[in-house]
């Protein structure tokens, strides 16, 4: 064999090694990599409490209530929704400033703490965009058509 | 035919000649692009106008992978055959790639705040296009950093080599692992989720990009090679 191309047969076998190694790294670190748990996960897994942790889901549909409430002398937006992935869902309650796309049926990741009963307490909301775009009126036709193949 | 422009002297008069047709192109389709993005094209349904700062962004972010490709291919032509035009073209890029890398986390970034409300998430998409611009910078600097350029070529070719394996966890984070940032929607498999009123200005910004890329490439690689025939004469002469 040549020089140069033993080389090259060099280079690209410790190029697969370093990606084999790699990857076996970063399937071990899996729990690590993700940003947000989904609800079923947040059960399966007996997360402790103290942690902050991230929960994503969609934001269940006619589940958005806000409240104002008094704590300690100012009467504050009390916003409370319900986060799921058609499998399991976890009550949030937030005080704060919603992102504008937050809405019901949309996606959202929300950071805090599991509370002792069950509820998760938020301290911050971030709205999740997914890949769809399109112009309002194609939006309008393609949920009218939704809504009448539901019927 | 590829042998016939390795030769760096030949590929120089070669570049002369293109620059300005590919400087021109850039110029028309950004013209273009920039009327279709923001005079032609509908707000989104659910973004509003911020949508148009997708015609920037996901070009950028297109190009700032590319150019890596594009370093990481000459790294290993470079190493395995040393031939000089490959380290040229690798020294050439590397600090396009940083603007373009650069481009797309401050575009990103002013799209995520409206969008998402935050500016920054360390979430696996984001931090593994911020760690693409820290091999970029790195690659600068190793190129620059030694008297003699062949010892900084060689060097920057092993990191870059190296940083391949960054391709695919930035292409593929997104469906790998749950993170904030959307996944692409724009994959040969399946039809592009963004509608074709959208489509046209993002091609045509992408083309302009594009040109720029290869013309401002192009005049990075004029210089490099006046600069090497410039060191050879200092050299020689102080022999």
């Amino acid at each position: 064999m040549k020089k140069k191309n033993k080389r090259l047969l060099n280079i690209l076998v410790y190029l697969m090694l370093f990606t084999i190694g790699c990857l076996i790294l970063l399937m071990n670190l899996r729990d690590n990599l993700v940003f947000f748990y989904s609800p079923s996960e947040v059960f399966q897994k007996n997360l402790d409490p103290t942690n902050k942790i991230r929960v994503g889901g969609m934001v269940k549909k006619t589940s958005l209530k806000k409240e104002v409430k008094k704590i300690k002398g100012r009467s504050l937006e009390q916003i409370s929704f319900v986060i799921t992935d058609f499998n399991n869902e976890i009550k949030v309650s937030y005080i704060g400033i919603l992102p504008d796309l937050f809405k019901e049926g949309q996606g959202v990741v929300v950071e805090g703490f599991i509370t002792s009963n069950g509820m998760f307490n938020a301290k911050t909301v971030l709205a999740k965009h997914d890949e769809n775009y399109m112009p309002p009126e194609i939006k309008d036709i393609k949920s009218i058509k939704e809504n009448n193949n539901g019927i | 035919m590829i042998f016939k422009f390795a030769n760096p002297l030949k590929f120089q008069r070669f570049t002369k000649q293109i620059q300005p047709f590919a400087l021109s192109l850039s110029i028309i389709f950004l013209f273009f692009g920039l009327f279709f993005g923001f005079f032609r094209s509908p707000p989104d349904y659910l973004q509003g106008e911020t949508v148009r700062i997708m015609y920037i962004h996901v070009p950028c972010a297109w190009f700032s992978l590319m150019i890596y490709s594009v370093i990481a291919m000459c790294s290993i032509f470079s190493i395995a055959f040393k031939h000089t035009l490959a380290d040229i073209i690798s020294r050439s890029c590397a600090p396009i790639g940083a603007c373009f890398t650069l481009a797309t986390l401050v575009t990103g970034s002013i799209w995520g705040k409206p969008t998402w409300g935050t500016w920054w998430v360390w979430d696996a998409r984001l931090t593994s296009e911020l760690i693409l611009l820290i091999f970029y910078i790195s690659l600068i600097i190793i190129n620059n950093a030694y008297e003699n350029k062949e010892k900084g070529d060689r060097y920057a070719a092993i990191l870059a080599i190296i940083g391949i394996i960054n391709l695919p966890i930035i292409k593929w984070s997104v469906d790998w692992w749950s993170t904030l940032h959307q996944p692409a929607s724009i994959s040969k498999l399946s039809s592009p989720s963004i509608d074709n009123s959208m489509l046209v200005p993002l091609f045509i910004m992408t083309f302009s990009l594009f040109f720029f890329f290869i013309s401002v490439l192009l005049l990075r690689i004029r210089g490099e090679i006046i600069q090497r025939k410039i060191d050879v004469i200092k050299f020689s002469h102080v022999r």
